[in-house]
């Protein structure tokens, strides 16, 4: 009787372990089989070097270029503004600060990824757009300038958290050495301490950026809905997320092709993100057989 | 200046630019929540909280946004939990080092970094269309339901793994059986760590907005839900909505919203630290 207890207790958490397979499939069954009937009306060559994205004129244009520019255009200013001040801020509490500072500063900096980003988008939108045109009178109401710095707040906890975890599990011995060569802090912590965490530190690069692709709300409000082929970052753009946001908003027939529009952007995302995450899962599996 | 004295300078140098980082968030964060309270604050009353949606700045109110929000954290809480704590209890517990768990835990970690608009798409072709729930309340929880599961199985097989291996084996050695000493000893030993993930996950939950729009969730809703195959709206939709409007009005009713919104993720963070500080001194 135990036994069949058990035995039956094993098998239903293993199904519940099982539902994150079947998650997956459905993603890439429902993303393939939306993104392949698409691909029946439009072509593929068409999709990846027509330079206008236009479902929604008339005059239909089937480029994912447009989209994907604009969603790499704010990615690399929201990384141009996490990379440095996330490594400086993991560099900063793993070599100088002071254990207690470190322990209250951590909770406080990982609030910045609890915010919902709708609110980020507000922020973006009605704070700094109006700030940066002060200095920048040309900037665009809807830009992708003030969405990807936006977008680059939000992402330093993510920079800075799993960094600062690679560097503080460098071993004691290295530093020591380094210091009593009479290096200063600053030597150690670029010559030594750096070097040897730099696989976990390329990870959390590597996740922020993955983060920043996917990231919906902020570009969605504040970077516009007009895809247009350009790394201007004072005009208004369209990433992919803003696109299917859009779509979602209007009232479209099930079936249309315009309905498939969003699975066939969907699935571009889904696949650069998913590029990033396996890279960075390889990448992660080395760095623990290094250590071990 | 020698060489010396020199890479001392640099090395001051550092320290107050890190500094200045580590803080830099954390200031514009408070600004900007400062900002939102002066444009806010003054729109908060009992009414704003109450009133039904409007076509009128001054008029609207987010009682069905809000009521939305509630539902489909309630209904994500029954959804999610039960599922990921068994899955996270069977990683731990009885997956033995085989090609299927190795393939579990990538799929996982895979899984977390998912864009949350892709499970947008998902919900809306699965849950909207195939099983036909429209774009209810149920169909959004199951598609949050499906977001938040690997947080909580992470934070579940963390919080398992900090239950030292001497308490099972005092289980053990009394004759339970492995689901016994899971359920008895395990468990209540891991709850502190797995009640904190779980608020975690749900405080985002609570956020999400791009998922719920795919699914077809409305920007304006007459009434508040009243059953999980109603239509509804939550709180970062609304905002959404009042964001994208050109009056100073709404935008002041987003800014009110906002804070209503920021008020309930910080206690959810509240409450999830709390259990956390707790539990781990419990463990200690």
């Amino acid at each position: 009787m135990r036994k069949i207890r058990e035995f039956v207790i094993e098998k239903s958490l293993l199904s519940s372990a099982l539902i994150t397979v079947a998650v997956t499939v459905g993603i890439i069954l429902v993303l393939a089989v939306e993104a392949f009937s698409f691909f029946q009306e439009v072509s593929i060559f068409d999709f990846f070097t027509d330079t206008e994205w236009t479902p929604l004129f008339t005059k239909k244009h089937y480029g994912i270029l447009p989209l994907l520019t604009g969603t790499l255009l704010t990615t690399f200013i929201a990384i141009s503004v996490a990379l440095p001040i996330g490594l400086s801020i993991s560099i900063y509490l793993s070599e100088y600060a002071p254990r207690s500072f470190r322990k209250t500063i951590k909770p406080l900096l990982e609030l910045l990824a609890a915010v919902p980003t709708v609110v980020y988008g507000f922020f973006a939108l009605v704070v700094v757009t109006p700030f940066l045109q002060q200095f920048i009178p040309n900037l665009s109401g809807f830009n992708s300038l003030s969405a990807g710095i936006v977008m680059g707040i939000m992402i330093i906890p993510f920079v800075s958290s799993l960094s600062e975890d690679a560097l503080f599990a460098v071993p004691k011995a290295l530093r020591e050495a380094s210091y009593g060569m009479g290096a200063t802090r600053l030597q150690t912590a670029f010559k030594v301490v750096v070097p040897a965490a730099s696989s976990g530190i390329i990870v959390s690069i590597i996740l922020a950026i993955s983060r920043a692709i996917g990231e919906t709300m902020i570009v969605a409000i504040a970077a516009g809905q007009q895809p247009r082929l350009t790394l201007d970052p004072t005009v208004p753009v369209e990433t992919i997320t803003a696109y299917i946001v859009q779509v979602s908003l209007g009232d479209v027939q099930h079936g249309s092709l315009e309905y498939k529009t969003i699975f066939a952007a969907g699935i571009t995302l889904f696949a650069l993100t998913f590029l990033l995450n396996t890279i960075s899962f390889q990448i992660r599996k080395k760095f623990r057989q290094k250590y071990d | 200046m020698t060489n010396v004295q020199k890479n001392r300078l640099k090395d001051q140098l550092f320290k107050f630019w890190g500094i200045a980082c580590t803080l830099i968030g954390l200031v514009l964060l408070v600004i900007f929540i400062g900002g939102i309270l002066i444009d806010g604050l003054s729109r908060i009353d009992w009414a704003f909280i109450t009133d039904l949606p409007s076509r009128k700045p001054e008029k609207s109110g987010i009682w069905t946004p809000l009521m939305g929000s509630v539902w489909i954290l309630v209904l994500t809480a029954i959804i999610s939990f039960p599922i990921s704590v068994a899955a996270g209890v069977y990683l731990e517990e009885y997956a033995k080092k085989s090609r299927l768990s190795a393939l579990l835990e990538i799929n996982i970690s895979n899984l977390a970094g998912v864009p949350s608009i892709i499970y947008g798409l998902l919900g809306l072709e699965v849950f909207v269309r195939i099983m036909n729930l429209g774009a209810s309340v149920l169909a959004g929880a199951l598609t949050l339901s499906l977001l938040i599961l690997p947080i909580i199985i992470v934070a579940t097989r963390e919080a398992i793994k900090a239950v030292p291996g001497s308490i099972r084996d005092a289980s053990y050695a009394l004759g339970a059986s492995k689901w016994q000493t899971i359920w008895n000893q395990v468990l209540p030993a891991s709850s502190g760590g797995i009640l904190t993930g779980v608020i975690l996950a749900l405080s985002r939950a609570v956020g999400e907005t791009a998922p719920l729009i795919v699914v077809g969730a409305l920007a304006y809703v007459p009434f508040a839900p009243q059953g999980p195959l109603d239509q509804f709206s939550v709180l970062p939709i609304q905002i959404f909505n009042w964001i994208s409007r050109p009056q100073q009005g709404f935008i002041d009713n987003a800014a009110a919203a906002i804070i209503i919104l920021l008020l309930i993720t910080f206690i959810m963070n509240g409450i999830a630290v709390y259990f956390r500080n707790k539990w781990q001194k419990k463990l200690q």
